[in-house]
């Protein structure tokens, strides 16, 4: 239709042919084009691309902050770690020379207290070897008088004659001794 | 490859437009029915029957009377007045829009960015990649800018006339696109360019007789002619059809009221309809038309198919 009418539009001849340019038109469309290039190309693109080469710079630029963030981050969590690391390795060097000192001061209260019982066994068993020594001298000296009275009782006669009692109590005591020897378990009884 | 057959996909418009017409002619009364199939008829050539109530879109609607200059190269009409305004308009939404570019954008400039960025990273980088696309850069923003400033134009109010819908304009921003990419081609390799172009590998050697032609009508001559023709027929026949629909509510409103005020209503709302796909179209046809010179430059670039 429009190939039909487009004929007939150039075969009236007073009418235009749509595709059949002007001169005017020609000159006018290439000046509007010249326009719009030198302004696309000259001015709108390049500041398109300066402010699009700022954003890139400042995205790269935030990267780099956020890079040295994470950078500084790190070593602080790095050094964070090591102070916490040191500081478990003192707790358990204190706590390690703490519990030395411990055994050493049991070990020395033990040996104190060794030293003292057996201080105190000496003095005791001094004491009583004392008390026996006493015992014994007392019980001699007793036993002699108390056996040569008896003795001088039962035979009915006096010894005056120390001579002889004196003789009479030592071989007693002798035998007495003897006998203690023969059957120490005696005396522990 | 067949021109025609591109053509065709792209002016069918015309076609269902017709039918709307004739479709809308049988069911109405005889007086409305000579009337609109006037109109079917006459829609690119002046109403020689024209009824005094009804104002048919012809081709003329393009050809205004000049305004000044008349007769020299540098005649200006209405419509290179519009053309005019859509560059002014052009440099100073850019001129704001990156006079103090921020790295962190706020609205206005992010619009700017985004549209900027459709014909930078979704054209230029995505086919030609980031060095041939910033060579390339500055002449597919101005086709897709260009294209979209004109196209425009044809449904904001008082101009109601895209710039692109002379032939002056597709034409120019072809040739720019015929150059450009014939000059990446020589540029990047001489050779390589005329043998992909010319003789494209993988094809038996007899068939060259016939392959070798049909691929040089395809490169060197019908891809400008397509590039000038689909924006030009888009154009032209966007703006007859809102002519049309806003000519016939006028025209049922005002001359044949009465019940046909009704069918003035529908013509309202189709012309309202067409007028937001027209909206599409603007940016539709700026995107194809960058679409397939980044494209043309990039076949011409590549060291093989």
């Amino acid at each position: 239709m429009l190939h039909a009418s487009l004929v007939a539009a150039a075969a009236e001849g007073e009418t235009h042919n749509p595709v059949i340019p002007e001169l005017y038109d020609i000159v006018w469309s290439a000046v509007c084009f010249a326009v719009i290039l030198i302004a696309f190309w000259r001015v709108f693109l390049p500041r398109l691309q300066k402010m699009l080469d700022e954003r890139s710079a400042a995205i790269e630029g935030n990267i780099a902050k956020a890079d040295e963030a994470q950078r500084q981050a790190e070593a602080a969590l790095e050094q964070y770690t090591a102070q916490l690391a040191e500081a478990r390795q003192e707790a358990a060097a204190i706590r390690e020379g703490a519990r030395e000192d411990g055994k050493k001061i049991i070990a020395e209260a033990r040996e104190q207290a060794v030293v003292e019982a057996q201080r105190v066994t000496v003095g005791a068993q001094a004491q009583i070897e004392a008390e026996r020594q006493a015992a014994v001298v007392t019980l001699r000296r007793d036993v002699g008088t108390l056996a040569l009275d008896l003795a001088g009782n039962v035979i009915g006669e006096t010894l005056a004659d120390d001579a002889k009692a004196s003789a009479l109590v030592d071989r007693f005591l002798a035998d007495l001794e003897a006998s203690e020897k023969a059957s120490p378990s005696a005396r522990n009884n | 490859m067949s021109g025609r057959c591109r053509l065709g996909l792209f002016s069918n418009r015309a076609g269902v437009f017709r039918t709307f017409v004739v479709a809308r002619a049988e069911l109405h009364a005889p007086k409305q029915e000579i009337a609109l199939k006037a109109l079917a008829v006459n829609l690119l050539v002046q109403a020689a029957t024209d009824d005094g109530g009804f104002h048919a879109p012809s081709i003329d609607e393009f050809f205004p009377g000049a305004l000044f200059f008349e007769g020299t190269p540098f005649e200006i009409n209405r419509i290179m007045l519009v053309r005019f305004i859509a560059v002014a308009a052009l440099l100073i939404v850019f001129y704001l829009g990156t006079r103090r570019m921020k790295v962190v954008p706020g609205r206005f400039q992010s619009i700017i960015e985004m549209g900027l960025g459709l014909v930078r990273n979704n054209i230029a980088f995505d086919l030609l990649g980031e060095k041939d696309g910033k060579r390339f850069l500055p002449i597919l923003t101005t086709i897709f800018f260009m294209v979209l400033f004109m196209n425009i134009t044809g449904i904001i109010p008082l101009l109601n006339i895209a710039g692109t819908s002379v032939i002056g304009v597709p034409l120019v921003l072809a040739v720019v696109a015929y150059v450009a990419f014939i000059y990446a081609g020589i540029r990047n390799n001489a050779g390589a360019f005329f043998k992909n172009a010319l003789f494209p590998p993988g094809v038996p050697k007899f068939l060259y007789i016939i392959v070798t032609p049909i691929e040089f009508v395809s490169a060197f001559v019908l891809r400008p002619v397509t590039l000038t023709l689909r924006l030009l027929m888009n154009m032209v026949v966007g703006h007859l059809l809102l002519v049309l629909f806003f000519s016939a509510t006028q025209f049922f409103l005002f001359t044949a009221g009465g019940w046909y005020t009704l069918f003035g209503v529908g013509t309202l709302a189709f012309g309202f309809v067409f007028t937001l796909f027209e909206i599409l179209v603007a940016v539709l046809q700026a995107y194809v038309f960058t679409l397939l010179t980044a494209v043309y430059i990039q076949l011409a670039v590549a060291e093989e198919h």
